[in-house]
């Protein structure tokens, strides 16, 4: 159910140039044309009784509650169905109305339980505020005649229950399933008095195909489906507006609270990433923010070997100072460094890059979207001048043909593939370019028009070989490219793109996809009025990650998909704040906005806010920073809210870097894979701990906020800043506002944002500056922020990690819904129901070939080293082909990854490594020893 | 740091700009101007100790020449 504070409007807003004035009990009222009586009424402060209406679904006209009479007409039409028109006189109340209102009302509550008070709703359950509203006293009708009081009560869902005895069929849970989340998983089965809420085939919610997003139960008017934490905790007191510490979306909540116990993460209504929806993690999956493996207090010990002793923070902090210190006395400047998260915010990312750079002197920072999306720093920088997404997430609903390449939404952004079978539903067409059918290929009421299933590592062919369409066929917009474009460069592009070995039909056999497939969905997408592309990991986590970035633009710019709502190249981050840690100049060779370490202007307005000189050439990148390691002349680091044991690739050799290493300086909510390589251990904090600003992958600055104080005692922001104080680089801040003030002073992009501004609208979008003062929701309107936009040469360049006979298939990973990157989250919550392992996706020819058998233990090994997981045998892959999740420490899936990486930025090729399969008698010993390690970690704090 | 993989480093980026340059000496500076802006200090200097002491074993030909050209401007820094 809807929080109490959420004003509800009772059927959506419509839009339209044409506006309609009417009048309601007297009070005139003038809204667009399409627009409900109902939702007229509303605005106009008047409040018409009702159930199956929300502003949240389409009209459904089911309860028959909102009746109203309208002058000159017969009957008592429902006002949720009945749209404005002109000059319409609307009466709300009545006698007569009133007693049809109160004779439905009876109705209802004939069939509910009569015990009022054990309503868990307790005040927010609206079939009660309705019986209130019409002045519905008792019912007359007794408890003897048929009802659905027995019906049993469904608990299987360990975040909800639904009870059918309080349900009244309204049919919100069923139409939120299908027009909010899109997954149609819900039904009303039966007739008449028979009617019940039916998930799937009569499962129960845990067996169906119901994704636990909780729409159903925030649309639900009554306590029948139902948050357990609101059972167990009972109604919030308060509520704080914050930020989604999940994935890119950054879904907007109101973390409601009573005492210091959170009661439900409720999707605020008004969030402009998720207008009031959510996904199964970020509304239920946060219990891990309070799960006793939270590590509370500071802990040093000598060598990795030792114990770890519990310390004050003021020793730990001075411990990690001394340590670092020395070791740059030691062995140099370059000695030390630090890397940041993308689970951190802006304000903190912010401060370790400064630390790093003011303090530590040298340029040594990263953070984890070198891992992930830094080729789409690059790509896009260089072809359109920044690097970011073009897009707001609502532009989507302006799009005709969506290519979505390298990403699986649905699993990995759940709350934006709504919006996108949304559109998808509504007519739009649909490319799918994915080694794997994703969900998204064929999904109720969705069927991808061309799922192009290439084969990991080509997605460059790929891409040449639909421009070549494009061009040969003479489907460029060459206007646009004339007028926005460098034409020169583009005439060298279109040179090469014409030439004969970039066409499907040459390319086809490299690419694993039918020639007259690429061309057809080059067609689709040159020819749409609008069309847009959306990617992930699956095209930045290549050797050629960076280039396939270049490729879209370039397919974007000569099709004229930019500059407006609809179009664009939109990168769809994994984590919450890949994009605002890499704008807050966390990546070692560039300041904050994207602006690069040697522009004397740009350092030197640094050099004069921050009192020192700057280091002006590039510092070491994740990767280097291992490599540096190993050969002794890189020795101590500071990491914050990043596992980089188990999330980079080839774990031995990340091991090995990290055991060189004399300080490593953990500071995480929990003891990770990372920790049991350092000496300093810093209890960090959780999202709901702090204040600060996330930046989502549509450019959106939305506040953080603190709803319960750090467990640990001190928000990651204060530790920074007592660790670089520590240091000898004094830092102080009374709140992170005056950081992001920092950071709006010395950032063009930012300089508009303030933490009143956001509190004022809710959000931002960057740029925002006195030019948009209020934000950019669409970029490069007009113009590229580079001038004009750049074309560049895309050579598919294939990669050295090769297939043959020691290792004849090719790994590939991804994400589930119910799991969160490494899963240090997710798996200490109950979304290990749906997921508690890595399964190795693998074709029935190829696991027939090798005799490995549906649910079996099989050894996969590759160059870098190998592991052990369960097979799954589906049809989801192609042959050659093998694919898996990283969710889980013991799965070791990073064992077998290579270092390969982006030629550009290093980003590594976790999408291609050449593996064998191969059965196996158990799992293997390194699953033995990893969940070993975690209990002797626990025994030795 | 492991010269092999700064190597193959070195190549991979000389592949693009030798392929996205529609000449060579384009392709060498693209390629130089690269290792100035993204690699840090040690990096370049292995990379042209590499090249200066064990003659650039493995380095592709645009790669060698980018190489070269930093090793002249490290040495002209050096020189004073």
């Amino acid at each position: 159910m809807l929080s109490k504070s959420d004003r509800d409007y009772g059927t959506p807003p419509r839009t339209s140039d044409r506006l309609v004035t009417l009048e309601v009990d007297g009070r005139e009222v003038t809204v667009p044309e399409g627009t409900s009586v109902l939702r007229a009424a509303a605005l106009a402060d008047v409040a018409i009784p009702k159930l199956c209406a929300t502003d949240a679904l389409e009209p459904f006209g089911s309860c028959r509650l909102c009746l109203v009479q309208v002058e000159g007409r017969n009957g008592y039409p429902a006002s949720c169905t009945t749209p404005a028109e002109p000059g319409m006189k609307v009466r709300t109340k009545s006698e007569m109305l009133e007693r049809l209102r109160r004779g439905l009302m009876e109705l209802y509550m004939s069939d509910h339980p009569p015990d009022r008070a054990a309503c868990a709703g307790n005040g927010n359950c609206e079939l009660h505020a309705m019986a209130d509203v019409v002045g519905l006293g008792e019912v007359r009708y007794g408890g003897d005649g048929r009802n659905h009081l027995a019906a049993r009560r469904d608990a299987s869902n360990p975040y909800f229950a639904f009870d059918p005895a309080r349900c009244i069929v309204c049919s919100r849970c069923v139409r939120a399933c299908e027009e909010i989340q899109g997954t149609f998983a819900l039904t009303i089965d039966g007739r008449g008095f028979n009617s019940v809420v039916s998930p799937s085939q009569h499962q129960p919610f845990l067996e169906s195909e119901c994704v636990s997003c909780g729409a159903c139960v925030q649309a639900c008017p009554t306590d029948a489906l139902i948050e357990k934490s609101m059972l167990e905790k009972g109604v919030a007191a308060r509520s704080v507006t914050t930020t989604c510490g999940y994935c890119g979306v950054g879904c907007s909540f109101k973390a409601e609270v009573k005492g210091d116990e959170i009661v439900r993460m409720l999707p605020h209504k008004d969030g402009m990433p998720n207008h009031g929806h959510a996904c199964v993690k970020g509304r239920f999956a946060w219990g891990y923010a309070t799960h006793p493996d939270r590590v509370l207090r500071p802990m040093v010990r000598e060598g990795t070997s030792d114990a770890w002793r519990e310390v004050s923070w003021e020793e730990a902090i001075g411990c990690a100072a001394k340590r670092l210190r020395e070791i740059q006395a030691k062995y140099g400047l370059g000695s030390i460094g630090g890397i940041t998260s993308s689970r951190c915010t802006n304000e903190e990312t912010y401060l370790v890059q400064k630390m790093v750079r003011a303090a530590f002197g040298n340029n040594n920072v990263d953070t984890c979207a070198r891992v992930c999306h830094s080729p789409t720093g690059y790509g896009l920088k260089t072809a359109f001048g920044t690097s970011a997404g073009t897009q707001d997430f609502d532009s989507v609903l302006h799009a005709d043909v969506m290519l979505v390449t390298g990403c699986n939404p649905t699993d990995g952004h759940p709350v934006f593939a709504s919006l996108m079978k949304r559109r998808l539903r509504e007519g739009a067409k649909l490319i799918v370019a994915d080694p794997r059918a994703i969900d998204l290929v064929r999904t109720p009421h969705i069927e991808a028009a061309y799922h192009l299933q290439l084969l990991p590592g080509t997605n460059v062919a790929l891409i040449n070989a639909i421009t070549h369409v494009v061009l040969s066929e003479g489907l460029a917009k060459e206007d646009f490219v004339r007028e926005r474009c460098e034409w020169p460069a583009y005439e060298l592009w279109k040179k090469f793109i014409l030439e004969k070995r970039n066409s499907p039909e040459v390319m086809a056999p490299l690419i694993g996809t039918p020639a007259d497939q690429i061309r057809a969905a080059a067609r689709l997408y040159a020819t749409a009025r609008n069309a847009v592309i959306y990617y992930g990991l699956g095209v930045t986590e290549h050797s050629q990650g960076s280039t396939m970035v270049l490729g879209m633009a370039n397919l974007a710019m000569a099709t004229g998909n930019l500059g407006r709502e609809g179009v664009g190249v939109n990168p769809l981050r994994g984590q919450n704040n890949v994009q605002g840690s890499c704008d807050m100049g966390s990546f070692p060779h560039e300041l904050t906005g994207y602006r690069h370490l040697s522009d004397a202007a740009t350092r030197g307005s640094f050099e004069a806010a921050w009192g020192v000189k700057l280091d002006p050439e590039p510092g070491l990148r994740i990767p280097n920073m291992f490599d540096a390691a190993l050969d002794g002349s890189f020795k101590g680091l500071y990491v914050e809210g990043e596992d980089i044991a188990q999330s980079d690739p080839n774990t031995h050799h990340v091991a090995a870097a990290l055991s060189a290493m004399e300080c490593v300086i953990v500071h995480d909510i929990f003891f990770n894979e990372t920790a049991k390589f350092a000496h300093v251990f810093l209890p960090g904090s959780s999202f709901l701990e702090k204040d600060g600003t996330f930046t989502n992958s549509e450019r959106r600055i939305s506040r953080v906020r603190k709803v319960l104080p750090p467990m640990a005692g001190k928000a990651d922001w204060e530790v920074t800043c007592e660790l670089s104080t520590a240091f000898g680089y004094p830092m102080h801040y009374a709140h992170p506002c005056e950081i992001m003030e920092e950071i709006a002073r010395l950032t063009p992009t930012f300089a508009g944002v303030s933490y009143e501004k956001l509190d004022r609208l809710g959000s931002v979008q960057w740029p925002c500056n006195d030019k948009a003062p209020a934000g950019t929701p669409v970029m490069h309107i007009g113009q590229f922020v580079r001038g004009k936009g750049r074309f560049v040469i895309t050579e598919y360049i294939p990669t050295d990690e090769k297939t043959g006979p020691r290792f004849p298939l090719i790994l590939t990973t991804g994400r589930i819904l119910f799991q969160y990157n490494v899963g240090t989250q997710t798996r200490r919550t109950a979304n290990v129901v749906w997921h508690h392992e890595d399964l190795l996706e693998i074709h029935p020819h190829d696991a027939e070939q090798r005799g490995v058998r549906d649910g079996a233990w099989v050894k996969i090994s590759s160059r870098a080293g190998e592991t052990t997981m369960r097979a799954q045998i589906t049809e989801r892959v192609p042959p050659g082909v093998v694919y898996t999740t990283f969710h889980h420490q013991s799965s070791g899936t990073n064992l077998v990854t290579t270092e390969n990486s982006d030629w550009a930025t290093n980003c590594p090729e976790y999408k291609v490594t050449a593996v064998q399969v191969m059965p196996a008698a158990g799992p293997g010993a390194h699953r033995a020893a990893g969940q070993g390690a975690d209990a002797r970690a626990a025994v030795d704090r | 740091m492991d010269i092999h993989h700064l190597v193959a480093m070195a190549n991979q980026i000389a592949d693009f700009f030798r392929t996205a340059n529609p000449d060579r000496a384009a392709a060498v500076a693209a390629t130089a101007q690269h290792l100035r802006d993204f690699w840090e200090p040690r990096m370049r200097r292995e990379i042209i100790a590499h090249l200066a002491g064990g003659g650039g074993e493995g380095l592709n030909q645009i790669a060698r020449d980018a190489v070269r050209v930093l090793e002249s401007e490290a040495s002209a820094k050096a020189t004073g």
